[in-house]
């Protein structure tokens, strides 16, 4: 199960990902896996996961999306989840997901400049 | 409360056995709810429910299978959606608990239940120990 899932694009030293489609759970699995492979591979200082082609985020992905910040954080660099759809946020707090803490940015765009600034270390909080 | 009735567009029945049919059962609740004429966020609030307990049948069910029907229905002229997921499984020991935020018995998160009755109009749960269970959701047109 080495094969690539998803294409991912380099800007930098960003690794930028679009996901799209109805993603089944053993997808998301390997997203999972080739990502933080992909990271690793590469020595990225950051990561942009674009979802903003995802109709549906149920519990399970939005837990594995959390879950890959996590390891993209544990190998030393950045991570964060750009383009919520507006319906996929309003359900998932309304399901209880939680996703506080994850860094999220409306686009891409903002998404990269949000990397840069916890890349400085600044969180915008003082 | 008047019950609702059918509009007679559906049902579309079909077993849930594996990961694919958690896609088929999204599919099939898009094309309702368009069809019933739910906004967006409603659409993708069953949607999102509807993946929720299916992906509980393929955890939770004896043999991991069961089985969704789901059709137009009417009440006091508004149309919505229903959904049946029924299952020959353990069934629940204890209703309310599994109704319960954060109560998993297999270490996720335990939304699955209470998550999906928050994101639809209308939850009607159904369990005996040993006897399976039946968890019916209804979304309705605003």
């Amino acid at each position: 199960m080495n094969e690539d899932v998803v294409p991912v694009m380099r800007i930098g030293d960003t690794l930028l990902v679009a996901l799209q489609g109805d993603l089944d759970d053993t997808t998301v699995i390997r997203i999972e896996e080739q990502l933080t492979r992909e990271v690793s591979r590469t020595a990225a200082t950051g990561m942009l996961i674009d979802v903003s082609r995802l109709t549906m985020v149920d519990s399970f992905i939005a837990r594995v999306l959390a879950r890959i910040v996590a390891m993209v954080r544990l190998l030393g660099a950045q991570a964060a989840v750009v383009g919520i759809q507006p319906a996929v946020a309003i359900t998932l707090v309304e399901l209880g997901v939680p996703m506080g803490h994850l860094d999220t940015a409306l686009n891409a765009e903002q998404g990269l400049a949000l990397l840069e600034r916890l890349r400085r270390g600044d969180t915008g909080l003082d | 409360m008047p019950t609702e009735t059918e509009t007679g567009r559906g049902p579309a029945v079909f077993d849930i056995v594996d990961e694919s049919d958690l896609i088929r059962v999204r599919k099939v609740l898009r094309t309702e709810a368009e069809a019933a004429g739910l906004n967006l966020v409603d659409t993708t609030k069953l949607i999102t429910a509807g993946s929720e307990l299916a992906r509980n049948i393929l955890n939770y069910a004896t043999g991991r299978r069961g089985r969704v029907r789901v059709e137009q229905v009417r009440r006091q002229g508004k149309l919505g959606v229903r959904a049946t997921f029924a299952d020959d499984g353990p069934g629940i020991d204890d209703v309310d608990l599994a109704m319960t935020d954060g109560f998993s018995t297999r270490g996720s998160m335990g939304l699955g239940l209470p998550g999906a009755r928050r994101l639809v109009d209308e939850l009607t749960l159904t369990s005996a120990t040993g006897s399976g269970t039946t968890v019916v959701i209804v979304k309705w047109q605003r």
